[in-house]
């Protein structure tokens, strides 16, 4: 990412673009570990939405569909609190680290 | 009673990308209350880590109108911002029936110790507004220096354990009872683990007319050393060994929100943590036997108030 400089930013440090920390992959800092979604073992109790820090759990139609590496850290609380009788997310070990510095 | 499915399926007021570590616990704690108002909101957030890692420049995190001025002053920042609110309201420049909502936060650090002064004027002069403290017991954003939240007999950068000290020597300030003694409408006590429990009372602060104060647990895995998936289960033992007691005085009128079915000792709450872990030399027994005394004299208390 080419970063911005004084010429570029808006004046007074005001930000007007809400939310474009999106923009910021936070799943290349992710652990060595990450969560594996089993979607028949799901009984759709949303804890692993609520549990997780960085906005990771993809939700569609009202339902839990998986989980978006982009953002996952692999904390591990969603696989830790995920309380079907199969856990639905259970934590792998990850071999392959991503790429340093996922911006856009 | 609200579902997390609906909750799910609401707009994030604070999105992905923010910089927080792994298993934090204050996105946590976010997610459910933005959710409590869908009113249009405006946050003012005092230096801390919630700050600093949602909006490191040129990005922010937060969908919603977000101010930072200083460390000391967000609860007089978002009290002057509702003053402006009723000013332009007055002038008939914001439509009479338009609602926003107001919403202070800050760490313990700019909480407790930092920000007091400012909190409590703003709670004093009445502003309409909602403050929340994410109380992480340490200055986690800076390296984990003790907060007049630390524990006692926690080991903090500036109350390191070691040959002559158990770690922090003092009992934690007791910040809920602070602003209860500032007479406001509605104060309560919350935990990320009981997310119910923490949506309801944050709905109740924002529908209350005048100030209301959220003193919410904050699980830091960087500070209090602990495996990081364990962050949930570890605020439930807060809420179990009445460590943390979950809790609302509304209108001078006190209420226990739970009670466990059995009591459970600190050692469940101490013995998970790093910060703690030199508690266990034969030296430092006191220090155990000090906090599960001071636990059990506050839970007594807090259950005679509420059955007053």
């Amino acid at each position: 990412m080419k970063k911005e400089t004084w010429k570029e930013l808006t004046i007074g440090t005001i930000n007007l673009e809400a939310g474009n920390s999106v923009k910021n992959l936070t799943g290349t800092w992710r652990s060595g570990h990450k969560p594996e979604f089993i979607e028949e073992h799901c009984i759709q109790c949303f804890f692993c939405w609520l549990y997780c820090p960085h906005f990771a759990i993809l939700v569609e139609d009202g339902e839990v569909k998986g989980i978006n590496y982009d953002y996952c850290t692999g904390c591990g609380m969603c696989a830790e609190e995920c309380p079907s009788k199969e856990k639905s997310i259970v934590m792998v070990k990850e071999e392959v680290k991503l790429a340093e510095g996922g911006t856009e | 009673m609200v579902k997390l499915k609906d909750l799910a399926q609401m707009e994030d007021r604070l999105v992905a990308g923010h910089g927080m570590c792994l298993g934090c616990g204050i996105p946590l704690i976010f997610k459910v209350v933005l959710r409590a108002t869908e009113d249009p909101l405006v946050i003012a957030n005092a230096t801390g880590c919630l700050e600093v890692c949602t909006t490191i420049f040129p990005r922010t995190a937060w969908n919603v109108t977000w101010i930072h001025s200083a460390f000391e002053n967000a609860a007089s920042t978002i009290a002057g911002v509702e003053a402006m609110y009723n000013a332009l309201k007055r002038k008939g420049k914001i439509p009479k029936d338009k609602t926003i909502k107001f919403l202070g936060t800050g760490g313990d650090g700019g909480t407790y110790d930092i920000g007091l002064q400012a909190l409590s004027g703003t709670m004093e002069r009445g502003h309409d507004v909602v403050y929340l403290c994410y109380d992480n017991n340490a200055y986690a954003n800076t390296g984990g220096q003790r907060s007049s939240a630390t524990p006692l007999g926690a080991s903090a950068t500036t109350s390191p354990a070691g040959t002559h000290s158990p770690g922090k020597l003092q009992w934690r300030k007791d910040l809920t009872k602070i602003l209860t003694a500032h007479n406001i409408p509605y104060v309560a006590q919350a935990s990320p683990s009981r997310w119910q429990d923490l949506y309801n009372k944050a709905k109740k602060a924002f529908e209350v007319e005048g100030p209301a104060f959220l003193n919410v647990l904050c699980m830091c895995p960087t500070e209090w050393k602990y495996d990081e998936s364990k962050g949930v289960e570890l605020a439930k033992i807060a809420t179990d060994t009445c460590v943390w007691p979950l809790y609302e005085v509304e209108n001078g009128k006190y209420k226990l929100n739970y009670k466990p079915k059995e009591k459970k000792p600190i050692l469940e709450w101490i013995k998970p943590q790093g910060r703690f872990r030199h508690l266990f030399k034969e030296e430092n027994a006191w220090v155990l036997e000090e906090f599960q005394k001071k636990v059990d004299e506050e839970w007594e208390e807090l259950n005679r108030l509420a059955s007053i």
